[in-house]
């Protein structure tokens, strides 16, 4: 099981903010966004190459994804 | 402290948190929510946050400008929620021995709060229209540390 965060317009667009998702693991953070892209509601209009978080870090879609992680679906980062 | 905020930044407060008699120099930068005549009347600005890793990757932005400049003391605030247009959403205050590198560790400080801290931006207009922000046209290519 992997837990999923989605904010401002990708969470708009899923329709929620938190997911758990269930797939084999070990996996890639590039597997879990195709999955996610396929299989949840609303999440075909997300970026196949989105910005990523696992576990509160910045990722590249090659980086591992174990049992328990979460994963973050970042939009184009905004602060400042 | 934390980093994120609802109230109003003091500029007076922040310096406090720096100052120390051994720093003869002391810079504080604003980022303040504009409406520029590109901006299409923009009142206000509603800011969002993955709260935790926003506060993950400040402190760690933080941490490597003190490993940078040691002899600095930083101290940052952002806002999160509405801001009005003129009011500051980001506040950093370095302060050092001397200018150079008080100058230098607030302009690495507020260069990796824009690249890296996850925090988004709803503007919204004076005829009502909401926008997302997307300062880069593009998701920004980052990778671990």
């Amino acid at each position: 099981m992997v837990r999923l965060k989605f904010f401002a317009r990708y969470a708009e667009l899923v329709g929620q903010e938190d997911i758990e998702l269930t797939l084999p693991v070990p996996t890639t953070v590039a597997e879990v966004v195709r999955r996610v892209r396929s299989v949840v509601p609303g999440a075909a209009g997300l970026p196949a190459e989105p910005l990523t978080a696992v576990n509160l870090r910045h990722v590249r879609l090659d980086a591992p994804v174990q049992d328990g992680d979460e994963v973050a679906f970042l939009p184009p980062l905004a602060g400042g | 402290m934390g980093h994120t905020t609802r109230e109003a930044i003091s500029p007076a407060a922040l310096l406090a948190e720096v100052a120390s008699p051994g720093c003869g120099a002391s810079c504080l930068f604003l980022g303040t929510v504009r409406d520029g005549p590109e901006d299409g009347g923009v009142t206000g600005i509603e800011y969002t946050a993955y709260a935790a890793m926003a506060g993950a990757e400040l402190d760690r932005i933080l941490a490597e400008a003190q490993r940078q400049w040691p002899s600095v003391r930083v101290a940052l605030r952002h806002r999160l929620g509405l801001v009005s247009t003129e009011e500051a959403s980001i506040g950093i205050a370095a302060a050092a021995p001397h200018r150079a590198d008080a100058f230098a560790a607030c302009r690495y400080v507020i260069e990796e709060v824009k690249r890296r801290v996850p925090i988004w931006k709803k503007e919204l207009r004076a005829d009502g229209s909401v926008l997302w922000v997307d300062p880069q046209g593009h998701p920004a290519v980052l990778g671990p540390e």
